[in-house]
Formats: C-alpha cells, sequence, structure tokens
C-alpha cells in the first residue's frame, strides 16, 4: 500500500521513498527531504492544515496538499525510538 | 554602483540560506556603512556596504553586497532569481570576485548544498560557520580544517551575534583569490555529451556553470548569449532531450549523497538530535489550538496599543516642529506667490511624509522582533488554513492587521509574502481596514447624525457605528480579496514549504537597523510622490481663474465689511470663498451631478478632492468652507455642518443618510496618496494603484449611493 506524508500522526516517523509531482519534489530536494532520509512529523497546525516535520534537524512546515506528494513508508513503533 | 567605476575595488558577495544569520554578519562587517536600494525592476531590497580589509599592500577598500537568502542556484522566487543572476551570469552588474558563504551550524547539511552548488561555480569561496554557539549548545561538533580541506576553500568559525570570528573571516577574504580545484559534484557524469557541447557554445569551462546555465535558459540574461546563440543552445537541448526538471531532481539527489559523505568525516553529533526541546516546548504552546490564537491576540493587541500610544507622541512633535518651520519661513520670507508655495505645499509635504516616521519605525521594530525569534512563520502556521480560504497566505495577516494604524507600513510589510498572488492580493485590499487617518472624519460624522445620548440596550450607539465602520472595511477587505483571488492569473506556483526556525532571543542590533533601513526606503522613493502630490493639491487648492482670488480680497476691503466683523472673520469668509473659486473649488462644483445621488453637495465635493491628500484633511477643509476659523474645534464645525441648509429643498444638509452614506464613501474610497505612492513602490507599476484607486472607488461610489437611497 502506498502512504504519503499527509496521512502520518503526530509523533510518527517514516522514511521518505519518493514523489509524485515532479515540480513539487525539486522545492522538497534543496529543503533537504531526499528519498530514504527519515522524518518526523512533529506538529499539525490547530485547523488541521498545515503540518510541520522535523527533517535533517530542523523544523520544516509544508501544506497538506504538498506533504500529499511525498511517498512515505511508516517506520514501526520499535523503529521509532 | 556600476562595476566599470570600480574596475580595482573588490566586490565580495554574502549568500546564504534565510535564517542563516546572513542579514546580522552584513551589519556586523559594514556596520552602518550601508546603502539600501531595490536590484533593478523587482522588488526585492539590495543591499550594500563597504569593508575595510587588511592586505600586505596595506589598506584596500571592498564592496560588499548582501544578496537575497536562496536555498539553491535553482530559483523559485524573485528573490531567488536576483541571487542567482548575481551569482552565475558574470555579466551581470553585481557578479562577485569573492563570495562570502554563509552556513548555519546547526543545519550544516542543508546549507552545505547551497554552498557546494557555489563551490562548483568555481569562483572563490569561503565558507562562514555561523552560529556556531548555538552548534555547540546542541553537542555538534564541527571539524572546520577537515570541512575546508573536503570543500577546497577556507572555512571559518563564526558567531555573528557575539562578534566572534570577524576579523578571521576579514582576513580570509583578503587572502582567497583562487576558487576550489575538485569538483564537489561530478556533473558531468549526469549529462556528460549535453554539458560538453553547452561549453563550446557558450564558452565557459566549468561544467556545473554549463549545466546550471542549461537548466535555467529563461532565466538568464547572459549578454554574451545573443539570440542565435540561445537559439543553438535550445536545439541543443531538445536535441539531447535534456528534460531540464529530472536532471535538477537527479543532480539533488546525487549532490546530498556527497554531502552525506563529507558530514560523515566532519561532523560529530551529540545526542540530541531531533529539534532542540526548548522549541518543541514553546511550540506546544504558540501553536496550540487555543492558547496559540489567545497569544496572538495579545501579541497583536500590545502591539497596536504601543504603535498609538508611543507613536502618538513624536507625531506630535514632528507636527508642532513642522508648524514651527512654517511660521519661521512665514515670518522671514517676504510674502507672496513663491513663500506661499514652499510654507503651504513643500513644507506641509515634508511634514505630511515625516509624519509617518513613528508608526512605521515602531512597526517595523515589532515585526523585526517577530520575525527574529522565529515567532512570525509560527503565526502563518496558523494562520495560513483560514487565510487561504480567501486567497490570502498565513503572512497577509500581519499587514492586514497593520492596516489598522496606518496603510503605509502595513503595505510594505507585505514584502515578506514570497507568493506574488497573495502578495498583490494583500497589498490590494490592505487600505479598506479603517486606518487612524480616518478616525477624525468618522468621529465628526457620526457626532453630525447620532445623538451623543442614543443607547441601543446598554450600549452607546456612537461606539457601536464606529464599530460598525471598522468591521465594515474588515469585511472589505476579505471579501474583495476573495474576489481577487478569482480574478488574478498567478504566474507562480505557492509554496507553503518553509523553515520554521527554532527559537532565539531577538538581536536588537538588528531590530535598530530594519528600523533605520525601513524608514530610509520610505523616505527615498514614496516621499518623493508624496510631496510632489500635495505641491500639485496645494496649487489646485490655492489658484483660481483669472483674477476671481484679488476680486474676493477687494470685496472684503470695503467698509461695510471692516466695520462688522473682526479680522479673523474676515480672514476665514475670505479663505472660504477663495477656496470656492479655486480649481479644487471648480472641480467640487463640476462633480456635483456625479456625486448628487449620494447626497452630496459641491461643498462635500470639494472636500472629497483635497482628502485625496489623506482622509484627515476633510475635517480641516471643512471647517475652511464653513468658514470656522479655530480648525482645532470640532464643536464649532459639527454646529456650523448641522445648521448648514440645502437652497433648493429647504431641508438641512447633514441628515442621516447623508451622514452615513460619506461615512461609507471615506470608508472604501481611496483617498491617500501616500497609499497610493506606497502601492506604486512595492508593485513597481502604475498599473496597480491605479486598479486599486478604481475598485475602492466604486466600491464607494456604490455603498454609498444604496445606504443614501435606502436611508432617504
Amino acid at each position: 500500500m502506498v502512504e504519503n506524508l499527509a496521512e502520518l500522526t503526530e509523533g510518527e516517523s517514516a522514511r521518505i521513498l519518493s514523489f509524485t509531482d515532479l515540480e513539487m519534489s525539486l522545492k522538497f530536494l534543496e529543503m533537504g527531504c531526499i528519498p530514504g532520509e527519515i522524518i518526523t512529523l512533529e506538529r499539525i497546525a490547530p485547523l488541521g492544515d498545515p503540518i510541520a516535520i522535523s527533517v535533517a534537524g530542523y523544523l520544516l512546515s509544508m501544506r497538506r496538499s504538498e506533504a500529499a506528494t511525498v511517498v512515505i513508508k511508516r517506520l514501526s513503533a520499535s523503529q521509532n525510538k | 554602483m556600476s562595476k566599470n567605476s570600480n574596475q580595482n575595488q573588490l566586490h565580495v558577495a554574502l549568500v546564504g540560506n534565510p535564517n542563516s544569520g546572513k542579514s546580522t554578519l552584513f551589519n556586523s562587517l559594514t556596520g552602518l556603512n550601508q546603502k539600501i536600494g531595490n536590484f533593478p525592476g523587482v522588488t526585492v531590497d539590495k543591499k550594500m556596504g563597504e569593508l575595510l580589509l587588511d592586505t600586505p599592500n596595506g589598506k584596500v577598500k571592498a564592496t560588499l553586497i548582501d544578496l537575497p537568502g536562496t536555498y539553491s542556484l535553482y530559483p523559485k522566487s524573485i528573490d531567488e532569481e536576483v541571487a542567482f543572476q548575481a551569482l552565475c551570469d558574470p555579466e551581470n552588474e553585481h557578479f562577485p570576485d569573492l563570495t562570502v558563504i554563509v552556513a548555519d551550524a546547526t543545519n550544516l547539511k542543508r546549507s552545505l548544498f547551497l554552498c557546494s552548488q557555489i563551490i562548483d561555480l568555481k569562483m572563490p569561496v569561503v565558507l562562514a560557520l555561523n552560529m556556531m554557539d548555538l552548534a555547540e549548545k546542541h553537542r555538534i561538533q564541527i571539524d572546520a580544517s577537515q570541512l575546508s580541506q573536503a570543500l577546497g576553500v577556507p572555512v571559518i568559525k563564526l558567531n555573528a551575534r557575539k562578534g566572534e570570528g570577524i576579523e578571521e573571516l576579514k582576513v580570509a577574504i583578503a587572502k582567497t583569490t583562487q576558487h576550489s580545484k575538485t569538483d564537489i559534484l561530478q556533473i558531468n557524469k549526469i549529462a556528460p555529451e549535453t554539458i560538453e557541447e553547452i561549453k563550446k557554445i557558450v564558452n565557459v569551462n566549468c561544467d556545473f556553470s554549463a549545466f546550471i546555465l542549461a537548466n535555467n535558459l529563461n532565466i538568464i540574461s547572459l549578454v554574451n548569449l545573443n539570440s542565435d546563440k540561445k537559439a543553438a543552445l535550445q536545439r541543443l537541448l531538445d536535441h539531447h532531450q535534456f528534460d531540464a526538471k529530472k536532471l535538477q531532481a537527479l543532480e539533488s539527489i546525487e549532490r546530498y549523497k556527497v554531502i552525506a559523505e563529507i558530514m560523515e568525516k566532519v561532523v560529530k553529533e551529540g545526542e540530541s538530535k531531533t529539534t532542540n526541546l526548548r522549541t518543541k516546548k514553546l511550540d506546544k504552546l504558540l501553536t496550540h489550538r487555543i492558547w496559540g490564537y489567545v497569544i496572538f491576540l495579545v501579541v497583536l493587541f500590545l502591539i497596536f496599543q504601543s504603535i498609538f500610544t508611543f507613536a502618538a507622541i513624536p507625531m506630535e512633535v514632528i507636527e508642532q516642529l513642522f508648524l514651527q518651520l512654517s511660521a519661521f519661513t512665514q515670518n522671514h520670507l517676504p510674502p507672496g506667490m513663491f513663500t506661499d508655495l514652499i510654507v503651504n505645499g513643500i513644507i506641509a509635504g515634508l511634514s505630511g511624509v515625516a509624519v509617518f516616521i513613528p508608526q512605521i519605525a515602531l512597526l517595523f521594530a515589532f515585526i523585526a522582533i517577530l520575525e527574529d525569534t522565529g515567532y512570525m512563520s509560527r503565526v502563518s502556521f496558523i494562520m495560513d488554513k483560514l487565510m487561504r480560504k480567501f486567497g490570502l497566505n498565513g503572512k497577509s495577516v500581519i499587514p492586514l492587521i497593520s492596516g489598522v494604524a496606518c496603510a503605509v507600513p502595513a503595505i510594505m510589510s507585505a514584502r515578506n509574502i514570497g507568493n506574488w498572488k497573495e502578495r498583490m492580493i494583500t497589498i490590494m485590499v490592505t487600505p479598506l481596514m479603517s486606518c487612524s487617518a480616518r478616525l477624525p472624519v468618522y468621529t465628526l460624522l457620526i457626532s453630525l447624525v447620532v445623538p451623543e445620548d442614543a443607547r441601543y440596550y446598554f450600549f452607546n450607539v456612537q461606539g457601536l457605528v464606529l464599530m460598525a465602520l471598522y468591521l465594515i472595511g474588515f469585511l472589505a477587505a476579505i471579501f474583495s480579496a476573495w474576489v481577487m483571488r478569482v480574478i488574478l492569473r498567478s504566474k507562480e506556483k505557492s509554496y507553503f514549504i518553509m523553515e520554521l526556525p527554532v527559537y532565539r532571543m531577538p538581536r536588537w542590533k538588528n531590530v535598530g537597523f530594519t528600523m533605520v533601513e525601513k524608514v530610509k526606503v520610505f523616505l527615498l522613493d514614496a516621499g518623493k510622490v508624496i510631496v510632489a502630490i500635495s505641491v500639485i493639491l496645494w496649487v489646485l487648492s490655492s489658484y483660481g481663474p483669472g483674477n476671481s482670488f484679488k476680486e474676493i480680497e477687494k470685496k472684503y476691503e470695503q467698509v461695510e465689511y471692516k466695520s462688522r466683523l473682526t479680522d479673523a472673520e474676515i480672514a476665514a469668509f475670505i479663505a472660504s470663498e477663495k477656496l470656492e473659486s479655486s480649481y479644487a473649488g471648480l472641480v467640487g462644483k463640476k462633480i456635483e451631478p456625479a456625486i448628487a445621488p449620494l447626497g452630496f453637495d459641491w461643498k462635500i465635493g470639494i472636500s472629497l478632492v483635497t482628502s485625496l491628500a489623506a482622509r484627515e484633511v476633510f475635517v480641516g477643509t471643512m471647517s475652511t468652507i464653513y468658514s470656522v476659523n479655530d480648525a482645532e474645534n470640532t464643536k464649532s464645525i459639527r454646529e456650523k455642518m448641522l445648521a448648514e441648509i440645502n437652497p433648493k429643498t429647504g431641508q438641512k444638509v447633514f441628515t442621516p443618510a447623508v451622514g452615513f452614506s460619506l461615512m461609507l464613501f471615506y470608508a472604501f474610497a481611496m483617498q491617500c496618496m501616500s497609499t497610493i505612492a506606497v502601492v506604486y513602490r512595492e508593485t513597481k507599476h502604475w498599473k496597480w494603484p491605479l486598479i486599486q484607486f478604481v475598485y475602492m472607488g466604486v466600491l464607494a461610489y456604490l455603498s454609498s449611493f444604496l445606504v443614501y437611497w435606502w436611508l432617504k
């Protein structure tokens, strides 16, 4: 099953696999979201959108529609630590 | 400054990611010795300064330019395009001899992305590792000499906040003349044939330059790249099926792989790999679904309280100073047209410009603090979804709300909005927010048509009406934004992918620099237009056709007036009649048929004309027309206006219908030359202030018309 970044819940970690939107992926890539990188969903804005993830040691916020273009694989709870 | 005029001077550029502490470093390096301007044709602030370097040949001056923050050499906004062109186009007037890259040591991986791209352009580079103190706190250890070896450029550890490492950086700038010998990323592997052929066509010998050039063919404006060459290049790219975007993605991934290898060697990270704990705790509170908004409201409340309280005093002082200056000028120059021009045209215009300084300085001090601490991006974070529905951005909140004080600094603050469309919409609707200049007009009109002791339950009706006017302004702004969201076509894609920086204490020096900078920009750019328009308005209201003015003066020299009236009364009558027969007066009379459907007569028409200078002028013009010799006394103007009878109908002029119609007109119409000047300055086209003037005018006319006929 293909999961995307917008489906994560707060505190969950995942590994970036690929992108579905080439244009959008360029922005993600330069911000350090590269395939293989492990990210954690840190916060969801009060109205449910945007969201903030931690990647490469910093916080990155994005809209849900943007996050939905990032294909991820959830890490199981044991890997989460 | 053109490059040719300073052939032998060293040109240094400062580049880095946003939030890397670049401006602080710029300020430490140049001090107050800065020139602030605009990059040609775009609304991107350009800051240049001078730098003294110690060299074996003695002290040498270098010019330092602060390029807009960027994450890569693939520009995605106008700011980034400016940085890109300066670095990648050798014909660009800002193309540097040496580039100082500012890297955030706590964010080294991402910083090295831009850094390694610039090094691969084969230009002399010095890497400044900023925020070393924070990195140490996060237990991040960076081996500078190893990093220097891996990149082939000098690396200087820096703490720009405390000024540590500045001298070492200057030495490195003076010493470095060579570019790195190694390619950090072998770009040749990605599209080998294409790159070789590009190099032949455009005559560059650096692989990565050729790649970047091909990748941004539509942006770069190389002088030596004439249209033939450009076409040849395009053919070449088509032939090799050079897919710019795919290759860019590939390049980014490969580059990050190399960076990961370098990081492995030079960085030792301690326990706290995640974002720091204090930021996490603060975020829990500041982006909380209830407390987040409560705190934001409190912050806004405090900001506006202090703007109204603290700005009022210096504004008063500035006004008094200019009053004294005009009195002094009037007393020391011979009476006549020239003196009148200086006093009532130019000095009055300058005073109208200067009076904005306290509000601009204070608002930008607060904005700088909000930005510097990292709170501003959280405001965008919690407001974005709400604002997006109306075509606005999370960052539109500050300009919109600042509009309640004054649209001038508010529109200037819209520069923080990266997306062109959202920024334009914000600029276009901000003047609908009820600014402080409307307050005297509202107060006078409300007192005319709403009885002082009127109560609705236990609320004072006058207060309710005033509140309703503010609310109407806000709703009109939101509604117009929503309409423009549909109409405006956007050229660029809207991104909200942005960094939420860690919370920090504000750098007070930066706050000071920002204040000075914004005031300078306002005075130099918008100031000119404001003075020019106020001189024009002065001409319109102090001259009339033929010798009508002389005849008025003659009329009041007759004995029957002199015996009946005091000097002050005569002066007031003369002023009133002169205004009536001036060009402004004639315009007021000419437009009477057009404004009659709104319930306005020609006297109100004159006020509408003079109010183009600023809304509060309405009160002054009214007092001149009704020959009230004490303009400060609102009560006497009110009585005169109340007593005014329409000669055609025999009824009162200022009925509730007229009063409310006029209030709505002032709520919506764009009667503020300072705003017009600032909108022009911020959009670079007269088109935008013109559209704004027209749409707000139509809105004002229609709503006044409807309310007049409803209440009549």
